[in-house]
């Protein structure tokens, strides 16, 4: 029963035991100037462009509802998808492995590449070894681990967290990417040009020289997937940059960590896919790069492939009948671009690898509500319901944050390590629960809401301008709204339905 | 046609004049409304914090007080948006957990007939002219449930652009969220206020006296917001404009 405490996705800001709760990171997020402009930029544009990129599709709720129904399939049937994927990849030369947690997954990669005698891998973009914090964990074995994407290369370099799925980088702007680059590219391989400048071709140029090193020289390559076809045994990988397709194929040894959800049933399904993440992610009518793979071929590509299938938390929350919704998530993060609270907060404040709306859902039902992050995280969304408008699953996360929300508040049971566990509810929720209660009450006594009401329109004039206590959430930036004389339905009695007035 | 007005807690505490207009409209419009007295709260609030069990005997209550009629009209999209969305997906719970099917057939009648005051107003009643007169400038925001939830379209701009005297004027960003939220708002302060004043600034930007909206407790974030500002705009829900006529003009 110690799922929750493993396999803590990213790590805490340094000099901090544990994430903060979500609106004490929010805070300081808000007031920094400089990141919510960079947000603001970034997330308005690729929304727009999102936007253009899905009204071309003429059939694009026929599509999202397709891609629901594919991903529920292969949920509903995971047990024998994930026997047929481990059988095809198996007979086509591949290895596979299975990996309960973040742990196992870990200690498993690190074997294989130790007993490859390599000190260094390059990697391609993968939220699964984020989530798992495999790069921290081969550091520890002294393997040293390249990130290859662009912007997870300027998170590498700044000693930073990624806090967006897609774009990892979106609170840097060029400047600040030009003085990374500057001062931290010499650390890890090939300097930048001392004379390096913030225009975006300049910084792409430096970056490729410096990884071109790192290319031709990688013996191992780690990777994630964005599918597994169950049916032949096939990865794929989709990307725009193009480094992926170098760590794919220029290796002796390819090792891919792949969440099980990751499964489709078979080749056709993906026709529904490749048209509905390109253009929700990166508002591409096709991205430029697709690369599948079947274990191993002669003479073409890696020779050794390991395929390491990884759980962690995934089979618990699978367990769970509104909660497992989040499970289709294809990470596009159309959700994160959409999001009014993510534009405002920046995804370090989400405390996870998995910012914005799907963090929201997801790290609480992955990691357990323990922590103070993961206990707070369903209440950072004001339900405005844009992400489930625009996510191509359709996972309708208002109503799997309710859903946590009412597991915090009150408790009950859950799947954790595979068990049934009852959880109690968390702890700073009792004076609501007792407040709830009694409008509860209230409400179902329409006599006792009617004395509230009139004791208010006699106190009416007393309104401050600041309340103490849990008030003061409200008064800090707002003004409390005038009290009138009297309640409506007093005015409907007394005037009879409005009925003397008229007259 | 039995019309009942289902105000909601909110309004009937804080925004009588929201129901008065309602009341007002209704009536000239031919409509003979009433106003159980038995009605509270749809459970909203509770619901969306996570107190789904105390959202239950609320949720029953506006089922049977609201039974007998043929129409149930509300002035909130989230309230609204509570009725038609998420009773059935309550009453299907409580028969999922065991807890059999009353709920479910109480909630069943009330789902279909419970309108948004808009939507009332131009699919039932098929008016978008409502002979209203309202000589001011006014920007329109459409609140999240109205806009996602129900599905409100472009009904209350219809309605706004045949009220005489009103110059309507395009919100910015008019589709992003307020940053209400209900317990959002107070559960995270900072964002909720920054939400509050991106979107109070876009509405000052042009140039209308007035922010309108379907949603009082919407308003209540971003008149609070105004104020606490200094802007010269104030916030006044859809239904006060759309009952204010010439001979009996709002303010
Ligand atoms: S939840 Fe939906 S919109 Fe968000 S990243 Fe996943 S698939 Fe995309």
């Amino acid at each position: 029963m110690s799922t929750t405490d493993l396999g803590m996705p990213g790590l805490p800001p340094p000099g901090r035991p544990e994430f903060p709760p979500f609106p004490e990171a929010a805070h300081d997020a808000v007031r920094d100037e400089r990141l919510r402009g960079n947000l603001r930029h970034a997330t308005h544009t690729i929304r727009a462009k999102r936007a253009r990129a899905v009204a071309e599709v003429s059939d694009w709720a026929e599509l999202r509802e397709a891609g629901r129904r594919i991903k529920d399939h292969a949920l509903r049937h995971l047990d024998r998808y994930l026997v047929r994927v481990e059988e095809a990849v198996t007979a086509a030369g591949g290895t596979v492995h299975w990996a309960a947690d973040a742990e196992e997954a870990n200690r498993i990669v690190a074997g294989l590449v130790k007993a490859t005698g390599e000190r260094e891998v390059v990697k391609v973009k993968s939220m699964a070894t984020q989530e798992i914090g495999l790069n921290e964990a081969l550091e520890a074995e002294g393997i040293r681990a390249y990130e290859t994407d662009l912007a997870e290369l300027i998170v590498q370099l700044g000693k930073d967290r990624p806090s967006h799925i897609l774009v990892p980088a979106i609170h840097r702007n060029r400047g600040e990417i030009r003085d990374i680059f500057r001062s931290e590219m010499s650390e890890w391989g090939r300097p930048a040009p001392a004379d390096l400048t913030d225009t975006p071709a300049e910084l792409a140029e430096a970056a490729r020289l410096h990884l071109r090193e790192k290319f031709l020289r990688a013996k191992v390559g780690i990777s994630g997937a964005n599918f597994v076809v169950a049916e032949t045994g096939t990865l794929v990988v989709v990307e725009s940059e193009g480094n992926g397709r170098m760590c794919l194929t220029l290796p002796e040894t390819l090792i891919s960590v792949v969440g099980i959800e990751k499964i489709v049933p078979t080749w056709r399904d993906l026709e529904v896919f490749l048209q509905t993440l390109p253009r929700s992610s990166t508002a591409e009518r096709m991205n430029p790069y697709t690369s599948m793979w079947t274990g191993t071929t002669d003479g073409d590509g890696p020779r050794v492939f390991h395929l390491v299938l990884l759980d962690n938390g995934r089979t618990d929350t699978l367990a769970d009948e509104v909660g497992r919704q989040a499970l289709r998530c294809i990470r596009c993060s159309a959700c994160l671009n959409v999001c009014p609270v993510y534009e405002r907060a920046g995804g370090h404040a989400y405390g996870s690898v998995y910012p914005g709306p799907i963090g929201a859902i997801l790290s609480p039902q992955l990691r357990g509500t323990r922590s103070a992050i993961d206990a707070s995280l369903p209440y950072a969304s004001s339900l405005c319901g844009a992400c489930y408008e625009v996510c191509p699953v359709a996972i309708d996360i208002p109503e799997v944050l309710v859903h946590l929300r009412e597991r915090v508040a009150q408790g009950g049971e859950v799947t954790r390590g595979g068990n049934r566990v009852v959880l109690r509810p968390a702890r700073g929720h009792g004076a609501e629960r007792v407040a709830m209660r009694a409008a509860r009450w209230a409400f179902g006594h329409p006599g006792a809401l009617r004395g509230g009401q009139r004791l208010a329109a006699r106190v009416r004039r007393f309104r401050p301008r600041t309340l103490p206590g849990p008030g003061r959430a409200w008064t800090g930036t707002r003004d409390l709204p005038a009290l009138p004389a009297e309640p409506f339905r007093d005015w409907w009695q007394r005037t009879h339905g409005g009925e003397e007035e008229e007259k | 046609m039995r019309v009942a007005l289902f105000l909601t807690c909110v309004n009937d505490t804080l925004y009588p004049d929201t129901g008065r207009a309602v009341v007002r409209l209704l009536r000239r419009l031919g409509v003979d409304v009433d106003f159980p007295m038995a009605q509270t709260c749809c459970g909203q609030a509770h619901y969306n914090t996570g107190y789904r069990h105390e959202a239950e005997p609320l949720a029953r209550r506006f089922g049977e007080v609201f039974a007998d009629y043929e129409a149930i009209v509300t002035p909130s999209g989230s309230c609204g948006a509570m009725v038609r969305e998420l009773y059935p997906r309550l009453g299907e719970r409580a028969r999922a957990e065991g807890r059999g099917d009353t709920l479910e057939r109480v909630l069943a009648p009330v789902v279909p007939k419970t309108y948004e005051l808009t939507e009332f107003l131009v699919d039932v009643l098929e008016v978008t002219d409502v002979g209203a007169y309202y000589p001011h400038t006014v920007t329109y925001h459409p609140t999240c449930h109205g806009l996602r939830g129900l599905g409100l379209g472009d009904r209350p701009r219809r309605l706004l652009q045949a009220v005489r005297g009103l110059d309507l004027v395009e919100l910015p960003g008019a589709d992003e969220c307020c940053g209400f939220g209900g317990t959002f708002a107070v559960k995270n302060p900072d964002v909720s206020a920054a939400m509050g004043a991106d979107k109070v600034r876009n509405a000052e930007s042009t140039g209308a006296e007035v922010l309108c909206a379907g949603d009082n407790s919407c308003l209540m974030h971003l008149g609070g917001t105004m104020s606490r500002l200094r802007t010269r705009m104030r916030p006044v829900h859809i239904a006060e404009i759309l009952a204010s006529t010439e001979e009996d003009p709002a303010a």
